[in-house]
């Protein structure tokens, strides 16, 4: 019989207002096999810490169990401790009496029984614990990042600076993203190319990033240090390094009838396209869409008019490998599809745009070359009606797409256009219809109340309920001013909506790929909301930008080169201790059939015919399953699938989880 | 048709092709016939038969023979051809040690069936098409085939041996309409109380003589759950009669998505308890929710159990029925 000890936290009131942690601590100290059991206010405090090492010393403690809160939170902690002690870590167990059990409780009476009986279950499984000893893995000084915009430049840049070499893969044919498309960017006002061309040519220029543009993930293996990623470069049907980016294809296409993704369908572009004049790499590329020579063999005008001999229209996509020692996610937002919201009238009326329209619609290289212009007529606004939280805060959406978040940005934006608008065309009327207007942030909310006080924008506080297209070409907007407790009618020329915005729809297979977790709206979800706001549950992969929420620009920069400072963090170190919580394989028992490897997400499992000849028997040779300890994360996959039983997990064996299920039902 | 096995065996064995013979030969009784190795064309010609009453399933034999030196011949009918399919997905047989003749199948019989139809003493049997001749110790007995087929036979699946070196005559095809979900249905519709009734009233026959384990080509666990001392649940007295009928739900979870739905199981309790119903279930449910599949209809196949796709439906859909 072990020396267990059993030590049971407080956590302040959180465990003790809920749980009678004296009655614990008193109860579980009568069970077979515990010598000493106490409780604390703090364990994992220096003087909570001390009193366990005391105790594992003057106790000769050979196992020792901590009933608080989960073992995410503090089970590396007193795994440290119980080392320092001179115990083996894994001679620890967590009975968690915190998250589940205070904390959902109210009953002080139940909780307690409820307490004492997952410290049982504890105290049964570490009478079954062996001594584990973590192995090594080396750590490969590449940096992998996914999605190619302002997040995932900041995060390569931050990276790259530090000296380690890192790959961004980005499904677009330039890198950039959203940010390309804004013009002005809040809350300076500075135009948004101006501070983004500069770091996109430094991405392409740097010598420690190689720009995979065009591209997507294909399949991910591996594990913190060690990713394999199979990347599949679509083809462009132009050799990327011959190309000069000249433009004269895309002058001479003959197909021109394209809506152009980069203006958002505003306007056209040709089957030979080169996004937009920044575009990095700036390399043409043949939309196998609508080239007339990739669908019907004829045409080839491209390839005539290029002095470089770039144009390839046999090009195959390929599929490239990499090995990687970490792993940024940075797939970014879109604005959702408002085509449901018909009450504002978007699919009827041109001059009905969305914000990111409008900032097409600003912008110098837009359809309008950053004239304030209806789509309509070509005429100048005189009236424009901005309208907020469109698929934004909307709880039980009854138009299918609306999102119960708030898309953050928004307010910001808004004041922005509507800033913009009256700064350069004084003549016009700008209303604003809006929920709340929520501008925390440095300098935001000095931001917008200068488009309120210094421009005249009419702030509306209410909800536009229809917008409909006149005759005359106006819009008839109706909407109610809830503070003025009236029903308003604006005869408008423009009316622009803050679309809300989603998670990219890339972001749900990657995170399938990664086993990295999501929450429901497929935003991913951090290790720690508030102090692993970086890192994803998934060692070795980390969340830059829009991915995880929404947010904008300095927020995402932030948060970029947060995450390039963990990875680089990570790939500074040479070895990473394993996870000693491996599978094994009881070769007697193992008949070969491969269902674990069928379910091995991380490959760890491999064959080998084993001599298994004994003379009594005469020679048998047999295949049996041999488990890679530095590949498997003990997920226990394989030991539930294992029809013969011969697959256990060390740390958590099937002996250990009976036990434990056990200790509960007695 | 036994002589025409016979024959070819013989020309393979003598021009070395093979080095022995998986087949039956008869046992204590001529409808109790047994699985038997021979290893020359005398052997072969003094014990070998195949008749109607030959419905063992010779597959879970090749474990151990196709480790051995040189080929081993195997003859098999559909179902079995399932089986050896599903045993090679899972390693177990080494192909290029096995020699396959299909042999096509249009059922076997149950000797209860023939028994309880006036049969009794049996010396012989004779098939004619649709029709039997038993030879019995008071004379000849005709009866009408169907009425006398194994339940594995009367809801046959496939009349298509799937997997084979050669085949003897024409290969039948796969049997989409016949009803072998239709005993599952009837037991779904049941409320739970009276299928936990119909369970235990079955499984309290259960003598654990552990021949449905045995006999079973999925059971080919280098060592069994109920044989591993620290498993738990091995040669432990039961607490209780319920806990003796855990038996058979464990081995049909372990079964679960490896079960060819041989029938084997069924056919040699000698209690007859439907243990086929079991594993059908679990068949249905795979069908239902994660589609059609059809363990050892191919080598190599991936059961949807120890496979993941993304469009596979969430746990808590399969709860509610699936998603298919």
């Amino acid at each position: 019989m072990r020396r267990i000890g059993v030590f049971v936290c407080h956590c302040g009131t959180n465990i003790a207002a809920t749980v009678d942690v004296k009655t614990v601590a008193k109860t579980l100290g009568k069970e077979p096999a515990v010598v000493y059991a106490t409780d604390y206010p703090y364990m994992c405090s220096e003087a909570g810490q001390n009193i366990i090492k005391d105790a594992i010393k003057e106790y000769q403690l050979e196992g020792v169990v901590v009933c608080s809160c989960s073992p995410r939170m503090h089970e590396a902690t007193f795994r440290k401790m119980v080392a320092a002690a001179g115990l083996n870590p894994y001679m620890l167990e967590i009975a968690n009496i915190r998250e589940q059990c205070s904390w959902i409780h109210k009953d002080m009476q139940q909780a307690t029984i409820k307490a004492i009986v997952l410290g049982r279950a504890a105290i049964a499984k570490v009478l079954l614990n062996a001594p584990l000893t973590a192995g090594e893995s080396p750590v490969i000084k590449r940096a992998l990042v996914i999605g190619g915009g302002i997040a995932g430049i900041q995060t390569a840049l931050d990276i790259a600076d530090a000296g380690y070499p890192v790959d961004i893969v980005e499904k677009e044919p330039t890198i950039g993203g959203k940010m390309t498309q804004i013009d002005k960017t809040f809350p300076t006002l500075d135009c948004s190319s101006c501070i983004l061309t500069p770091k996109m040519v430094e991405c392409s220029q740097n010598e420690n990033i190689t720009i995979y543009s065009y591209s997507e993930i294909e399949a991910v293996t591996g594990f913190v240090g060690n990713f394999s990623v199979k990347i599949r470069r679509k083809a462009r049907y132009v050799d990327e390094d011959k190309c000069t980016g000249c433009g004269l294809c895309t002058e001479k296409c003959p197909v021109k009838n394209i809506p152009d993704a980069y203006n958002l369908g505003l306007s056209n572009r040709h089957a030979a396209y080169i996004p937009f004049a920044q575009a990095i790499p700036n390399v043409a590329l043949l939309d196998s869409e609508h080239c007339i020579k990739l669908i019907k063999g004829k045409c080839g005008l491209c390839s005539k008019v290029c002095s470089a001999g770039a144009i390839d229209y046999e090009q195959t996509e390929k599929t490239i490998e990499q090995q990687y020692g970490a792993i940024v996610v940075a797939t970014g937002y879109n604005p959702i599809n408002i085509d449901g919201y018909d009450e504002f009238a978007y699919s009827q009326s041109k001059d009905v745009l969305t914000s990111l329209e409008f900032e097409r619609i600003l912008k110098a290289d837009g359809p309008t070359e950053g004239h304030l212009q209806r789509l309509s007529d070509g005429k100048q606004p005189k009236a424009l009606v901005f309208v907020q939280c469109v698929g934004s805060r909307e709880s039980g959406s009854t138009h299918g797409c609306g999102k119960e978040y708030c898309s953050k940005i928004c307010c910001m934006y808004t004041a922005k256009h509507a800033m913009l608008c009256r700064e350069k065309y004084p003549d016009t009327d700008v209303y604003v219809f809006y929920i709340d207007v929520r501008t925390p942030g440095k300098n935001y909310d000095e931001f917008y109340r200068r488009a309120v006080e210094q421009y005249g924008v009419h702030y509306i506080k209410g909800m536009v309920g229809k917008v409909a297209p006149q005759a005359d070409g106006t819009l008839d907007v109706q909407a109610s001013d809830l503070i003025a407790n009236e029903q308003l009618h604006i005869k408008a020329d423009m009316v622009v909506l803050a679309a809300a915005i989603e998670a990219d729809k890339t972001a749900r297979p990657l995170a399938t790929m990664l086993t990295a977790s999501m929450d429901t709206n497929d935003f991913f979800t951090e290790a720690h909301a508030k102090l692993r706001p970086v890192e994803s549950p998934t060692a070795g992969v980390f969340l830059s930008g829009a991915c995880q929420g929404p947010k904008d620009i300095p927020d995402t920069v932030a948060q970029a080169g947060a995450a390039a400072s963990k990875v680089i963090g990570l790939l500074a170190k040479d070895k990473l201790s394993c996870n000693p919580c491996t599978a094994h394989s009881d070769e007697l028992k193992c008949n070969g059939c491969s269902s674990c490897a069928n379910v091995c997400p991380y490959g760890a499992i491999t064959y080998e015919d084993k001599d298994f000849s004994r003379r009594r028997d005469g020679s048998l040779i047999r295949r049996v399953a041999c488990v890679n300890g530095a590949v498997c994360q003990g997920c226990g996959a394989c030991t539930v699938a294992c029809p013969s039983g011969a697959m256990d997990l060390k740390g958590f064996a099937t002996s250990q989880i009976m036990a434990e299920v056990d200790a509960i039902c007695k | 048709m036994q002589d025409t096995m016979k024959k070819r065996a013989s020309e393979l064995l003598a021009d070395g092709t093979i080095a022995r013979v998986l087949g039956w030969k008869n046992g204590e009784f001529v409808y109790d016939p047994t699985p038997a190795v021979f290893d020359s064309a005398e052997e072969l010609e003094e014990g070998f038969v195949y008749h109607d009453f030959c419905g063992n399933n010779l597959s879970k034999y090749l474990i151990k023979l196709s480790r051995l030196e040189g080929k081993t011949l195997v003859f098999l009918k559909p179902c079995d051809s399932y089986s050896f399919n599903q045993l090679l997905t899972e390693h177990r047989i080494i192909r290029e040690n096995v020699y396959i003749i299909g042999i096509p199948c249009d059922g076997k019989l149950d000797p209860d069936f023939v028994r309880a139809s006036g049969a009794e003493g049996i010396l012989g049997i004779t098939t004619d098409g649709d029709t039997i001749v038993v030879d019995t110790m008071y004379g000849n007995v005709t009866l009408q085939k169907n009425a006398c087929l194994l339940e594995r036979c009367r809801n046959c699946k496939s009349h298509q041996v799937m997997v084979y070196d050669e085949i003897l005559g024409e290969n039948g095809e796969i049997n989409e309409a016949c009803g072998r979900f239709d005993e599952v249905e009837k037991l779904e519709s049941m409320t739970s109380d009276e299928r936990y009734a119909f369970w235990r009233n079955e499984l309290s026959r259960c003598i654990r003589c552990n021949a449905c384990r045995n006999i079973c080509p999925a059971c080919s666990c280098e060592m069994c759950v109920f044989d591993n001392p620290a498993s738990g649940v091995s040669q432990k007295a039961a607490a209780d009669s319920f806990e003796e009928n855990m038996f058979h739900i464990i081995r049909a979870f372990h079964v679960a998505g490896r079960c060819t739905d041989c029938g084997e199981c069924s056919r040699v309790c000698p209690q007859h308890i439907p243990l086929h119903l079991l594993n059908r279930k679990f068949i249905k449910d795979i069908n239902t929710f994660y589609g059609e599949y059809q363990a050892g209809a191919e080598a190599g196949s991936r059961s949807p159990l120890v496979n993941f796709t993304q469009d596979d439906c969430e746990p808590n859909i399969v709860c509610k029925g699936g998603s298919k």
